[in-house]
């Protein structure tokens, strides 16, 4: 897995997208890993019966997880995550395709020297964008840089205000 | 959407707005089987979370996939001894039944991370009400928005993480 640098980021610049088959499992799955009991991302049912949706759906936590892979798919293991928020405008379902895009919004070194790639993030399926994301990544400024070394001060996830 | 008239917040809702609620200590320290069980899920294959070695280079050891962090927080479902079952986020559940809305979706996740978390920590978290809106009328039904946050702290008092949830509980129309 290639270790992306900040130099590597440009503003424009896009994330290799990712694709995957979503299936009941996928969901289910993907839930249970989360923890998540809520039965509308396992039971049928009680998703379209009770809630008046399609389809059981991917869970809130496993959405991030999801967004997460997709980040540290293209930084590598030296991609530190600050951020992520996340805007569910439609749910994600069994049977379609879901495509996961990017776009660096900024590149920023802060004041007390981390590298930062803030990316626009979209979780989509058949041409509905179902959820719309912020993430705001560390990146090493150089090689031999570590975001993870960072802590404290030195550390400051949150962009400024 | 459509809005209704704005209406006042009831005293004992509003009365409830930034006041840390259910401060709880999780029912399960961070271990790697669940970690791992977590990254199969969404096909993760980041080194920092198989490979010891990158572990030990990157991160000082293993640690726990950030996303997981509200996994953590989330109770057994059942449990010896417990008479009634216990919710995560118990805020969203409260306004549920205060505002009569039988259901709810999440809308909005934010997470900031701060100190990783590392395998074998055991989180305490608490909640916080930070708003709640007037009622709507979406799509689903007829409802309100609220937001939580929860704040996780490991065993050392560090903060670790603070998650915000945006939530529709609402009546099918």
């Amino acid at each position: 897995m290639a270790k992306l640098t900040l130099d590597q980021v440009h503003e424009g610049q896009e994330l290799p997208s990712l694709r995957y088959d979503i299936t009941t499992t996928t969901v289910v799955l993907g839930a249970l890993a989360a923890r998540d009991w809520r039965p509308m991302h396992h039971d049928y049912h009680f998703a379209v019966e009770r809630q008046g949706t399609k389809d059981i759906f991917l869970s809130t936590p496993n959405q991030a997880s999801w967004f997460e892979r997709f980040v540290t798919d293209w930084t590598g293991p030296t991609g530190r995550l600050g951020r992520i928020r996340f805007r569910m405008r439609d749910s994600v379902y069994p049977g379609e395709t879901m495509v996961m895009e990017g776009v660096v919004r900024k590149v920023e070194v802060d004041d007390v020297g981390c590298g930062w790639a803030e990316l626009d993030i979209t979780m989509s399926q058949s041409g509905r964008t179902c959820t719309l994301g912020y993430a705001r990544v560390a990146l090493p400024t150089e090689p031999a840089d570590n975001p993870w070394a960072r802590h404290g001060d030195r550390w400051r996830p949150a962009p400024a205000e | 959407m459509t809005d209704a008239a704005v209406d006042d917040l009831p005293r004992d809702v509003a009365e409830l707005i930034d006041v840390p609620q259910y401060e709880e200590t999780s029912e399960i320290p961070v271990e790697r089987g669940y970690i791992w069980t977590a990254l199969a899920a969404v096909e993760n294959g980041n080194p920092i979370f198989w490979d010891d070695a990158v572990a030990a280079e990157l991160t000082g050891g293993p640690i726990a996939v950030p996303t997981m962090i509200s996994a953590w927080f989330r109770p057994h479902w059942w449990a010896p001894r417990r008479t009634k079952q216990r919710l995560p986020l118990q805020i969203h559940f409260d306004l549920k039944e205060r505002f009569g809305l039988p259901e709810a979706i999440m809308t909005e996740n934010t997470i900031t991370w701060y100190e990783p978390v590392r395998v074998g920590d055991l989180l305490t978290t608490c909640q916080r009400l930070r708003s709640v809106s007037g009622e709507k009328t979406t799509r689903l039904g007829t409802g309100r928005f609220w937001v939580t946050d929860v704040e996780y702290r490991n065993q050392g008092g560090e903060l670790v993480a603070v998650e915000s949830y945006t939530s529709f509980g609402y009546r099918r129309d």
